[in-house]
């Protein structure tokens, strides 16, 4: 299948240096849509007034952050499945945007928190496991940046984004439970006001720009590495 | 349209100002690393 | 240390898979022995970290009751976690990991025995001393005992979660914290169910639903681990 020609880093090199483009096209279409949607479209909520347009930024950073890290768990099996390099690089260049994402929603949650429910950070499970989310990110790129052996730190990364990653549920879960035994206060942090139908799409327009954004950036820093890595290799479209 | 009442986004304009501005500065810092990244490969061939 | 692995021809497979979990144990054990100083270092740093806490927050009775079970928990995790790098350390040094790793014997098996030989001179003995802790904190009885039966079920997923994290940061620069760094994060859910366990019986609850997650855990951990650890150290010896 011809497919398989690009799992080469020298031919991916061109393909994705085609597409980014488009998707950053995408990207600031789609997000200015969705900016436009979150301030001028979206109603005022009954219960939280303005401040609950934060989720618009909050929600999707969340989802992002958590579908990045399984994306890169795909990547990983990949990698030590096929040996293909360029499985390893994609796994490399997506980690930094998930992180950014994880990151974003954390304090997004914070910025949230405070004015609906009155502390900046709260224990529930979601929140909690986004940290944890976020932790798996940080030891995903020290151990990579710690290893000077490209195979060995593609091999290592990938390992340790499956684990992660089949970890992730067993997480969740856990801190889901333990939320749930120590939930003594009747307010229960972490609902969203009953979503209208607008609001729900113009989430979705922010998460779909996010996606978009997310494949452009892995899409650039992939071509980064390729260039670091294949050094001697002739690259096409390169001066 | 009413900016003032716009920008206070009902008292909480320091929150909600505060997250998308976060937010637009972490996607600008990403770019800004990785555009730096792009360039330092294009001058070490 | 001796490298020599007996390489005999058994006719009877599963004996040989046996016999390689087994000699991998007992040759851990052996120079788990002769590192008893390190063994009671570990107990004394156990030790040292629970009584930081009552410094730190004061010595309110039923403060301390509140946060034993947790305490008695983080300084039992940190205390497997300062021990994990010799796990593979003295043998990667002196070449033996290399040989391991060519040797007939199926190397998950051969990890299994290594974990197992690191739980029973660090997890176990740390699980035997707890209740001390437990007792300074306030602790009685029945929650003594779940505490108990929580870290034993426990440290053994610790050992075993750590031996993947060893095994990914061999011979790096700062592997220690950065281990530490990796495996934390999936102590998570143990540090949940253990603390959970020991907490519910002190709110007069059933912990029997706590224990059986870390059961199931520890069943998980077994089945799971020692592949994991084993394709890490390929991966960093390669």
């Amino acid at each position: 299948m011809k497919i398989y020609r690009y799992a080469s880093p020298t031919l991916f090199y061109p393909l994705a240096g085609a597409l980014w483009p488009w998707f950053a096209g995408f990207a600031a279409i789609l997000g200015a849509v969705g900016l436009y949607m979150s301030f001028f479209v979206a109603p005022t909520d009954f219960q939280q007034g303005e401040v609950y347009r934060i989720i618009f930024i909050h929600v999707p950073s969340a989802w992002m952050g958590m579908f990045i890290y399984l994306v890169m768990a795909f990547y990983g099996v990949l990698a030590l499945s096929f040996n293909t390099r360029i499985s390893a690089m994609m796994m490399h260049a997506l980690a930094p945007t998930g992180a950014m994402f994880t990151f974003i929603a954390l304090l997004t949650g914070a910025l949230w928190g405070r004015p609906t429910w009155g502390t900046y950070w709260i224990w529930d499970a979601r929140m909690t496991s986004t940290l944890i989310l976020l932790f798996l990110y940080l030891g995903f790129m020290a151990l990579t940046h710690a290893i000077d052996d490209t195979r060995r730190a593609d091999r290592a990364g990938a390992l340790l984004a499956i684990v992660g990653s089949v970890n992730i549920p067993i997480i969740y879960f856990s801190v889901k439970w333990w939320n749930s035994l120590h939930q003594s206060t009747s307010v229960s942090p972490g609902t969203a006001p009953k979503m209208a139908q607008i609001m729900l799409i113009t989430m979705l327009v922010m998460v779909f720009a996010c996606w978009a954004y997310s494949i452009a950036m892995a899409l650039v820093r992939v071509r980064a590495l390729i260039r670091e890595r294949e050094a001697g290799a002739v690259l096409e479209g390169t001066q | 349209m009413n900016w003032a009442e716009f920008f206070s986004m009902g008292g909480r304009g320091a929150f909600v100002w505060g997250s998308y501005g976060a937010f637009a500065l972490a996607v600008v810092i990403e770019i800004a690393l990785l555009v730096r990244r792009t360039r330092k490969g294009r001058e070490n061939p | 240390m001796n490298a020599v692995l007996p390489v005999a021809i058994l006719p009877n497979a599963e004996l040989v898979v046996e016999r390689g979990a087994w000699v991998a144990l007992k040759r851990d054990l052996k120079i788990s022995m002769a590192g008893k100083g390190e063994l009671a270092q570990a107990l004394a740093f156990l030790v040292i970290v629970a009584s930081l806490f009552p410094l730190a927050v004061g010595p309110e009775t039923m403060l301390l009751k509140r946060i034993a079970a947790g305490v008695v928990w983080v300084a039992a995790l940190l205390a497997v976690l300062l021990t994990l790098p010799r796990l593979f350390a003295s043998d990667y040094a002196d070449g033996t990991l290399e040989q391991l790793l060519l040797s007939p014997y199926p190397l998950p098996l051969i990890v299994a025995g290594k974990i197992l030989g690191h739980w029973l001179t660090t997890g176990l003995p740390l699980t035997l001393v707890a209740p001390l802790l437990g007792v300074q904190y306030g602790l009685e009885g029945a929650e003594l005992a779940i505490l108990m039966l929580g870290l034993l079920l426990g440290t053994p997923v610790l050992s075993m979660i750590g031996a993947i994290g060893a095994a990914l940061t061999l011979g790096l620069r700062g592997a220690s914290i950065l281990m530490a760094l990796l495996v934390l994060p999936l102590y998570v859910p143990v540090l949940i169910f253990g603390a959970g366990a020991a907490g519910q019986v002190q709110a007069a609850m059933d912990p029997t639903a706590n224990l059986s997650l870390l059961g199931a855990c520890l069943l998980f951990g077994a089945l799971a681990a020692p592949f994991a650890a084993a394709a890490a150290l390929k991966i960093s010896l390669d």
